[in-house]
């Protein structure tokens, strides 16, 4: 059962959304520009880099509603999804983008872990300044979302095919003008 | 000098909204309703429970500026805040704050740390529901900013002065976005 009295039947961090309409508008106009605008990271490879991050914090609902989002993005399967979660070095990510991961892990661990070293590796691999910056956003981003997903103590269906299944949805309806009580 | 080029002598998160509006923007606006808007916390405790995280976070840029802004708001009592910072449990605050400082504290190392008997505690001392959940969601955000401004190595002023001025500023207006210019 969750800390607070949340509205019922409402997974993850759509409690709390509906708990308090006047965060949950910044926080979901935030994720919308984060993750799906305008940018020359795939939305496949920043739901990748949250849901990595989401993995790194232990939070199962985010891990597994981004690896949905994630999976339909990049037309692969779960076993991917958990391969990149388990070690990304070994799978076949571009190099730009497992540099990406990594700037992301350390962020993760806490800000002042990033490197100079980590920095000019990705520059050398092609990644921008913007990149480098959404990168370090969405990994610190996640850091926030898994926390009040998690703090809250909200529930999340166990059964991860359910995610699988509503990847697709969710990444045609985005952040923005969602209903918040339909989560098929 | 920060990781990419943000603007130069620009301090902490500043620098990096102007980089970036885009998404600064919405972070502004999130600040502003959850440090600003309507709550049963004030807006001294609520920047206090900020300074507490980033001070646990190790965040130097945070930590000072959002002391800065809780000792502006707590005015005759802004002793409180470096006591709090140095040790909130000797503190002279009351014991809800404490309790709810302690979930903050939880929240910053991870969700999942906060157990059913933190919150408990919180409610014997008469948290209500908003009061706990403007306390996950605070710390659970300076989780993000704390990350943001350290994992770009944006500037961090070592001059007491100008947080003291960022205090008065923060107290004053609130969170409106920096100009891009």
């Amino acid at each position: 059962m969750a800390h607070i009295k949340l509205p019922e039947g409402l997974p993850g961090i759509r409690g709390p959304m509906a708990f308090r309409p006047e965060t949950s508008k910044p926080l979901n106009e935030f994720a919308e520009v984060l993750l799906r605008s305008e940018n020359s990271l795939t939305r496949g490879e920043r739901e990748l880099i949250a849901t990595y991050v989401s993995s790194l914090n232990d939070c199962f609902f985010c891990q597994n509603a981004h690896g949905g989002i994630a999976q339909h993005y990049l037309q692969c399967d779960m076993d991917y999804i958990d391969s990149v979660k388990k070690n990304f070095e070994s799978t076949d990510l571009s190099d730009k983008l497992k540099a990406l991961l990594s700037i992301a892990g350390s962020v993760q661990k806490g800000g002042k872990n990033v490197t100079t070293a980590q920095i000019e590796k990705a520059k050398s691999l092609g990644a921008t300044d913007i990149e480098i910056h959404d990168t370090v956003l969405i990994s610190a981003a996640f850091c926030m979302f898994n926390r009040y997903v998690d703090g809250l103590g909200t529930w999340a269906p166990q059964d991860r095919n359910i995610y699988i299944e509503r990847g697709p949805r969710r990444a045609a309806e985005g952040y923005l003008n969602f209903d918040l009580y339909n989560n098929k | 000098m920060a990781h990419i080029n943000v603007p130069e002598g620009v301090p902490g998160i500043r620098s990096l909204v102007m980089f970036r509006p885009e998404s600064g923007q919405h972070l502004y606006a999130l600040a502003q309703v959850l440090l600003r808007g309507e709550s049963p916390l004030t807006e001294a405790e609520r920047e206090l429970i900020a300074a507490y995280v980033s001070s646990r976070n190790e965040c130097m840029f945070c930590m000072s500026s959002h002391a800065a802004a809780a000792r502006y708001l707590f005015k005759d009592k802004k002793q409180v805040v470096d006591i709090v910072l140095d040790d909130y449990k000797s503190a002279p605050i009351n014991e809800k704050l404490k309790s709810l400082l302690n979930i903050a504290g939880k929240v910053q190392i991870n969700g999942k740390k906060v157990l059913p008997e933190d919150v408990e505690a919180a409610r014997k001392q008469g948290a209500n529901d908003r009061e706990i959940h403007d306390t996950v969601l605070i710390a659970a955000t300076f989780s993000m900013f704390n990350r943001y401004v350290d994992g770009l190595a944006s500037l961090t002023p070592t001059d007491p002065k100008a947080y003291e001025e960022m205090g008065v500023r923060l107290g004053e207006k609130g969170y409106v976005l920096p100009n891009k210019s």
